[in-house]
């Protein structure tokens, strides 16, 4: 499918030109759908259910009476398009069902005809269309399984809404309304079952991943002469890092990961991995499933508790960092297991911020000579979290850490940084290849704000803080013509300029 | 006719206010399970009420999405509302509290260029809606419609003053009469008898239809609920038992 991918053109971000509308230039874009073997262990019907129609609109009527946002949402839109230029797949594909309101319509008009008194009444007598009423058709799930994949929940849309609507809260209703009916989505499905039976992702079994951490120890001592650990299921240790699995392995994750390793070694503090709680990820969060993100976060909890951790930080990682940050305290607290004088949970970044400024560590920006960075906003740290005390500190914190490790740091463009951030285009369960054609596409915003700085400031590198970004941009950067080792975590940054050894 | 608008009126009226009522109660009763400000937000419950307050007086986020869409709304809906002003002279009386009265006095005038304002802006609303290709994508018939029952009731409505006057002191008499259920005359002026009925179908509408942005956006959680998660626990009813049947 890449390969007949169509590669959009990068302009002047400064002048975005939006696109022309092109009907149905995505309706064959899907994900695969999820076998018996993905769903029943998460309690999904193993397949489409004979009497799917009725069971879907009793559970779209379920999550109306439990979710504040979808109630509000489906009634308050006016239609006004202040959304319907802001997402980066409208803006890479030029799909109109990929423009926010149109996309929320496909769930809304299913719902306008079933919940509201006006639906009812002229849909009964086949004038829905007026109102904007809709059957539940097997064509109209077909569309919900196809857009509802075409959207990465990064909430964009939901910064420019002038009513806060979010189509990240629509697509996971709609999600979990198809997983419901039997009509799940593979990649994620068969993800959070890996996490259920494995602990992580990758389906990564302990010895494996003790094995894989030994090895990079050894990595580590070769490269600085000092014994970094990597600890493992340590009880009674100060910390315990939970950090996405494919720090473990893929690149550049893994240079980050050894960077968190430098830090924690450098201020002395002890930490630990737990071959329980070894995904910081969590997939449940993309099928809007408040179940399976609990049980998924219930790990982390049984973790800390077990090895008697008095701090839980989280490696670089955005949906992550939404639900630790977000949702962590509601999910599985109280957590006054912990320590109260640090941040519950607190990101590696704010961690390693906090050394920087209070001189715990030094840095030694010749380590990252030769490059000019520029900084990715994840979208979901940048509009579903936040890092430090004040509004905004997930902008600064990480800027100021990149800007102590570099020698030179360049932002893109406003649009396209900060709250304003693009995704990255693989977020919200896309992270998978049959969808790589709508990957490519979504990406052209970052792509061409990077090309920009590129070309005028220099920029050798960008770093990101998501294990989603980073593998995303390892495959979506040479399409557009870039080095796929542009990409790199904060930390690897942090690793390279880290004085290890003589502090004093 | 009085008689028929006065039922209209009486029925518009309990649709309005029992209808946006249980809209209202159903918004507030529904839990938001999880937070989900949009960031960055403000830290405390006082910072993310001003934030709404903000979104409600000065299209915050429009602002940062689509100036001219901004411009647009923003001379509507303030027209709306120095019209509506200016129409409470037909149901307070004069001696009902006096400073309230002499600043509905004072605003009059203003009121007309409110009307002008609120045709104005709606008139670029629609254009918008039709001109610009991915508004005509999203925009259906109950869209249209709903512009067009505005600029209606304010054509209607300026037509009274600016073209054909009708007596006001009659239609005056005849609200301040249904509001003691009292039924007085009102005039039989065509004109009048479309604007009233225009104005009698909005409120008819209102809690069905996508007008109920209005009390809606007060309940937005994305902007309604105040960053501060690690400090406090969120938890809703409905997630609290699904914990205790867990443990």
């Amino acid at each position: 499918m890449a390969a007949d991918t169509k590669i959009p053109a990068m302009g002047d971000p400064a002048e975005r030109t939006i696109p022309r509308l092109q009907p149905g230039a995505m309706e064959q874009s899907k994900p695969y759908v999820a076998a018996p073997a993905h769903n029943e262990p998460l309690g999904f019907p193993g397949e489409l259910v004979p009497d799917w129609q009725e069971k879907g609109i009793a559970r779209m009527g379920e999550l109306l009476g439990k979710y504040k946002s979808l109630r509000v949402f489906m009634d308050i839109c006016v239609k006004c398009g202040a959304c319907t230029d802001k997402c980066h797949y409208f803006l890479g594909t030029g799909d109109p069902k990929n423009m926010p309101v149109a996309r929320q319509d496909l769930f809304r008009s299913v719902y306008r005809r079933y919940f509201t008194p006006a639906g009812k009444a002229l849909g009964a007598m086949g004038m829905g269309k007026l109102v904007g009423a809709r059957e539940f058709t097997k064509e109209v799930l077909d569309e919900w399984f196809n857009y509802f994949h075409q959207c990465s929940q990064c909430r964009r849309c939901s910064v420019f809404c002038p009513y806060g609507i979010d189509t990240a809260e629509v697509s996971m209703a709609a999600r979990d309304i198809m997983d419901n009916i039997g009509q799940g989505h593979k990649y994620a499905n068969e993800i959070i079952g890996k996490v259920h039976k494995i602990g992580n992702n990758l389906g990564l079994p302990g010895p494996a991943l003790i094995d894989n951490l030994e090895g990079l120890e050894e990595d580590l001592k070769d490269e600085t002469g000092l014994d970094i650990r990597m600890p493992v299921d340590e009880e009674g240790a100060e910390i315990l890092l939970v950090t996405p699995s494919a720090d473990f392995f893929a690149e550049p994750h893994v240079l980050g990961l050894m960077g968190y390793a430098k830090v924690f070694h450098a201020a002395g503090t002890s930490w630990t991995i737990s071959t329980k709680a070894t995904e910081a990820a969590n997939f449940a969060m993309f099928i809007g499933s408040y179940d399976q993100m609990q049980k998924i976060a219930m790990r982390i909890r049984e973790a800390a508790l077990e090895l008697g951790v008095k701090r839980i930080v989280f490696g670089e990682c955005g949906h992550a960092w939404r639900v630790a940050y977000s949702f962590l305290n509601t999910l599985i607290g109280p957590m006054d297991f912990l320590d109260p004088r640090y941040p519950r949970p607190q990101h590696i970044l704010e961690f390693t911020h906090d050394l920087i400024k209070r001189g715990g560590i030094r840095l030694d920006k010749s380590g990252n000579d030769g490059m000019v960075l520029t900084f990715h906003d994840s979208c979901n740290v940048a509009r579903a979290s936040r890092m430090g005390d004040s509004a905004g500190g997930q902008f600064v914190i990480p800027r100021e850490v990149i800007k102590a490790c570099v020698p030179k740091f360049v932002d893109m463009h406003p649009d396209t940084i900060g709250e304003k951030t693009f995704c990255c285009g693989g977020g919200g369960g896309l992270l998978t290849d049959e969808l790589m054609d709508v990957r490519i596409k979504g990406s052209q915003p970052r792509m061409e704000a990077l090309n920009d700085v590129v070309k005028r400031e220099g920029v050798t590198h960008m770093a990101a803080i998501c294990a989603i970004c980073k593998a995303q941009f390892t495959k979506v950067l040479p399409t557009y013509g870039f080095d796929r080792e542009m990409i790199v975590s904060v930390h690897q940054l942090v690793s390279n300029a880290i004085v290890l050894g003589n502090n004093d | 006719m009085t008689t028929f608008f006065a039922i209209l009126f009486y029925a518009a009226f309990a649709v309005l206010v029992v209808g946006v009522g249980l809209k209202v109660a159903q918004y507030a009763r529904t839990p938001a399970p999880l937070k989900i400000p949009t960031t960055p937000a403000p830290l405390t419950p006082a910072g993310a009420a001003f934030r709404v307050g903000r979104e409600v007086t000065l299209f915050e986020s429009l602002w940062k999405a689509n100036k001219p869409l901004w411009l647009f709304a923003m001379v509507f809906h303030l027209g709306l509302a120095l019209v509506l002003v200016r129409h409470l002279r037909y149901f307070l009386e004069p001696v009902w509290a006096p400073p309230v009265w002499s600043l509905i006095v004072w605003l009059q005038p203003f009121g007309i260029y409110g009307g002008l304002a609120m045709l104005a802006g709606l008139a670029a609303l629609l254009v918008r809606r039709v001109v610009v290709q991915r508004i005509a994508y999203i925009s259906g018939p109950s869209d249209y419609l709903m512009l067009a029952l505005l600029l209606a009731i304010g054509v209607s409505g300026m037509m009274m003053k600016m073209v054909a006057h009708t007596d006001i002191v009659a239609v005056k008499s005849f609200f301040l009469g249904l509001m003691v259920f009292d039924i007085r005359a009102l005039p039989a002026d065509p004109l009048l008898a479309v604007h009233l009925f225009l104005v009698a179908l909005l409120m008819l509408v209102f809690p069905f239809s996508k007008l109920l942005h209005a009390p809606g956006v007060f309940f937005s959680p994305t902007r309604n609920q105040a960053d501060d998660p690690r400090e406090r626990r969120h938890l809703a009813p409905w997630a609290a038992q699904l914990e205790r049947e867990r443990n």
